[in-house]
C-alpha cells in the first residue's frame, strides 16, 4: 500500500486535512458537522462525474462531453416528467440508459475508428449541449411530489449536519467506483490498458470492448450526475454545468491519478472533488476574497500535483534501476 | 491542370470542396447570401460577415495549428483571450498610455501566458493537454482579478477602429488577420522554421539528434499561440468596447481545434497546414452564419457543427481509409484478372 503509486493520493489526503484543519482552527462555524455534510451535498454532482472520468483517465483517455451530458440529461428528465407526465423513477431509468448508450457510441467510435478520444468527446460535447437546447431553451422547474420527497430525505449526523439523498447517492457511486476499479476484471483491464496498451493486448485484454465499456461507464456516471444535479437544483437548464468537465479532470488529477494512465485511485478522486469544495468553502468563510480565487487556487493545486507526480515518477525511475514501473 | 498539381494538393480537395458545397448550399437556402453591397464606401454582405466574425477564430486557429504541429495542443487560448482583453481594457481606462503601448502590453501578457505553457511542456515535460488545462482553469480567474470582477467598458478611437473600422472597404480586423496569416505562412514555408517545428512534431528525439533545439522551438510555438490569442482578445474586446472575463473567447479553443482537424491536420503532430486551417475556419464560420441567416433556431448550430465534425472524422479515420483502400485493391485485382 505504501508505494510510489499511492504517494500522490497520500499527498492529496494531506492537502485535504491541511485545508480542512485550517478552516477548523480559523473559523468557529467550520467545526460544525454541517460544513462537512454540505460539502458532500454541494459537490455530489462533481464527484459522481469525476468517478466516471477517473476510469477514462486511468485508461489514458479523456472525456470532454460530461458537462454537456449533465445538462442534456437534466433537460431530458425534466421534459419526461413534466412534459410527458412520466413517473420520476421511469424518467431516471430512461435518462441513465440514454446517457450510457451515448457514452457507448462515443466509445465505439474511439475504439473502432481509432480517432482520438479528445476529438470524439469534443464533438459529443457540442452534440449534447445542442440536444439540450433542442429539447428546451429555458430553465424549467421539475415539479413532482416524488422529487421533492427525495430532496427532503435527511439523515441527521451528530452536530447540525445531515446526509441528503444526493450525498448518499454520491457516496454509493464512489463505493461502486472503488469496487469496480479494484475488484473486477474490467477494472484490472482499465489499469492494464492505461499502463501499456501493447502489453495489455498481448496479455489478452480485449482492448476495443474495454474502451467501449469505459466510455459507457463515463456516460453512466455523468448521466447519474445529471439526475443528481436535477434533484439538487430542482430544475433543469440547458446551460447548466458548463465547464464541469474541467473541474472533473482537475478533481481526478488532484486526486493523484496520472494523466498518462495506469496509476490512480477512485478514492483519490473523491478527495480531489472535496478539496475543490473545501477551497470554495474557505473562500466563502473568509468573506474578503472573491470567488474567482477558487479558479486560481484550483489551477495552482493542479500545477502542484502535476509537479509532484513528475517528481515521484522521476524518483521511481531513478531508484528502480530504469524499470520504469510508473 | 496536370496530375502533379493534383497530387501535390490532394489534401486540399476535401476541405475546399466542403467549403464550396456549404457556401452554395447556403446560397440556395438563403437568397442574397452571396450578395455584396457597397454602402458609404464599405462592403457589406453575409460573406463579408463571415470574414468579419471569423477573424478571432482564424487567429486562434493559426496559433493552434503551429502548436498542434509540435504534437501539442493549447486549451488555454480562450482564457488567454480573456486575460489580454482585460489587460487592454483596464490599461485603456486606468492609464493615459498611448494606445500602442497598451496593445503591446496586452500582447506581452499573451506571450507571457504562452511562455508559461511552453515552460511546462518543454522544460517540465508535462503533457500539453494537462499543461494548458492549468491556465484554462486558472486563466479566467486571473482575468477577473485584473478587471476586478466587472465588465470593464472603455472608449478609444483606435480600439474602436480595430474592432469595427474599415480600410479600403474591408474591415480593418480582416486586414490584420490576413497580414498575420500571410506573415506566418511566409515564416513557415520560406524559412526553415516550419520544417523544424514539423520535425519536432513528427519525432522529437530524432530531431534533437540532428541538432534541432526542440525545447526552444516548442516554447516559441506556445508563445506564438499566446500572441495570436492576445490579438484575438484585443479584437474581441475592441468589438464590444469592453472586457468580459467570463465570456470573452468562451469555447473558441474548441472551434480552433475543430478548424485544424477539419482541415486534415492530424492531432498526432508533424504537419502544419496553415492554408487549410484557414479554410477550416471559413467552413465553421460559414456554417454558423448560415444557420443564423437561414432562420433556423440558433440552437441547431451546435448539433450541425457536431454532426459535421463527426462525419469529417469518420471519413478521415484510418479505419475508413483502410476499408476504402482494401476495396480499391480488390477492384484493382479483379481488373488484372
Amino acid at each position: 500500500m505504501f508505494n510510489e503509486r499511492s504517494l500522490p493520493m497520500l499527498a492529496t489526503l494531506v492537502v485535504f486535512f491541511v485545508l480542512y484543519g485550517y478552516g477548523f482552527v480559523e473559523y468557529k462555524g467550520f467545526r460544525d458537522s454541517l460544513v462537512l455534510t454540505n460539502l458532500l451535498t454541494d459537490n455530489a454532482f462533481l464527484i459522481v462525474t469525476a468517478v466516471g472520468m477517473t476510469f477514462v483517465i486511468l485508461s489514458g483517455g479523456i472525456d470532454l462531453s460530461v458537462g454537456s451530458m449533465i445538462a442534456f440529461i437534466g433537460v431530458l428528465m425534466a421534459s419526461l416528467i413534466t412534459g410527458f407526465g412520466m413517473h420520476p423513477i421511469l424518467a431516471m431509468i430512461i435518462s441513465l440508459v440514454v446517457g450510457t448508450a451515448f457514452g457507448a457510441i462515443m466509445g465505439y467510435i474511439i475504439a473502432h475508428f481509432e480517432i482520438q478520444p479528445f476529438i470524439v468527446t469534443l464533438a459529443g460535447m457540442f452534440l449534447f449541449r445542442g440536444l439540450a437546447y433542442l429539447i428546451n431553451l429555458d430553465a424549467v422547474p421539475i415539479n413532482h411530489p416524488f422529487i421533492s420527497d427525495l430532496a427532503d430525505i435527511y439523515i441527521s449526523v451528530p452536530g447540525r449536519g445531515g446526509l441528503t439523498f444526493i450525498a448518499i447517492v454520491m457516496l454509493l457511486a464512489v463505493a461502486a467506483g472503488i469496487i469496480v476499479a479494484r475488484r473486477t476484471r474490467f477494472g484490472m483491464n482499465v489499469y492494464a490498458l492505461g499502463g501499456d496498451t501493447q502489453s495489455a493486448e498481448l496479455l489478452g485484454v480485449p482492448i476495443k470492448s474495454t474502451q467501449i465499456r469505459i466510455y459507457a461507464l463515463s456516460g453512466f456516471f455523468s448521466s447519474l450526475s445529471g439526475v443528481v444535479f436535477a434533484i439538487y437544483t430542482g430544475s433543469a437548464y440547458p446551460l447548466a454545468a458548463v465547464g464541469v468537465e474541467l473541474d472533473a479532470i482537475a478533481a481526478v488529477v488532484i486526486g493523484g491519478t496520472l494523466l498518462t494512465g495506469g496509476v490512480g485511485f477512485v478514492f483519490g478522486t473523491f478527495l480531489g472533488g472535496l478539496i475543490q469544495g473545501v477551497i470554495q468553502t474557505l473562500i466563502a468563510f473568509d468573506g474578503t476574497l472573491n470567488s474567482w480565487w477558487t479558479k486560481i487556487a484550483v489551477g495552482g493545486l493542479l500545477f502542484l500535483f502535476i509537479i509532484l507526480q513528475k517528481v515521484i515518477v522521476h524518483w521511481v525511475r531513478r531508484y528502480s534501476g530504469n524499470r520504469g514501473s510508473a | 491542370m496536370n496530375k502533379q498539381f493534383w497530387l501535390k494538393h490532394q489534401k486540399a480537395i476535401g476541405p475546399v470542396v466542403s467549403l464550396l458545397v456549404i457556401i452554395l448550399g447556403t446560397a440556395l437556402l438563403t437568397p442574397g447570401f452571396l450578395k455584396l453591397q457597397m454602402i458609404d464606401g464599405h462592403l457589406y454582405g453575409s460573406l463579408l460577415d463571415v470574414l468579419h466574425r471569423g477573424t478571432p477564430t482564424a487567429l486562434v486557429a493559426l496559433g493552434m495549428a503551429v502548436v498542434i504541429g509540435t504534437k501539442g495542443i493549447d486549451l488555454s487560448v480562450g482564457a488567454v483571450i480573456a486575460i489580454c482583453g482585460a489587460v487592454a481594457a483596464v490599461l485603456t481606462v486606468n492609464t493615459d498610455w498611448p494606445v500602442i503601448v497598451v496593445l503591446l502590453a496586452a500582447m506581452g501578457a499573451g506571450m507571457a501566458c504562452g511562455l508559461w505553457n511552453g515552460f511546462l511542456v518543454a522544460v517540465l515535460g508535462v503533457q500539453p493537454i494537462v499543461a494548458t488545462l492549468i491556465l484554462m482553469v486558472a486563466g479566467r480567474g486571473i482575468a477577473q482579478m485584473i478587471t476586478g470582477g466587472q465588465i470593464v467598458t472603455f472608449h478609444s478611437d483606435t480600439l474602436n477602429a480595430i474592432g469595427n473600422g474599415f480600410f479600403l472597404a474591408v474591415p480593418i480586423r480582416v486586414w490584420i488577420a490576413i497580414f498575420i496569416v500571410a506573415f506566418t505562412m511566409f515564416l513557415m514555408r520560406k524559412t526553415a522554421l516550419g520544417m523544424f517545428i514539423e520535425a519536432i512534431g513528427a519525432n522529437a528525439r530524432s530531431s534533437r539528434l540532428v541538432g534541432i533545439e526542440a525545447r526552444t522551438l516548442v516554447v516559441i510555438a506556445y508563445m506564438f499561440s499566446g500572441l495570436c490569442a492576445s490579438i484575438a482578445g484585443i479584437i474581441l474586446a475592441a468589438d464590444i468596447r469592453g472586457a468580459d472575463a467570463n465570456n470573452a473567447g468562451l469555447w473558441l479553443e474548441l472551434d480552433a481545434i475543430l478548424a485544424v482537424v477539419i482541415a486534415g491536420g492530424a492531432l498526432s503532430g508533424g504537419r502544419i497546414y496553415l492554408g487549410l486551417t484557414m479554410i477550416g475556419v471559413l467552413i465553421i464560420q460559414t456554417l454558423t452564419t448560415a444557420i443564423l441567416t437561414s432562420g433556423l433556431p440558433a440552437q441547431y448550430n451546435l448539433i450541425v457543427k457536431a454532426t459535421i465534425v463527426l462525419l469529417v472524422l469518420l471519413i478521415q479515420s484510418p479505419r475508413t481509409r483502410q476499408t476504402i483502400s482494401a476495396y480499391l485493391a480488390r477492384k484493382g485485382a479483379r481488373k488484372d484478372v
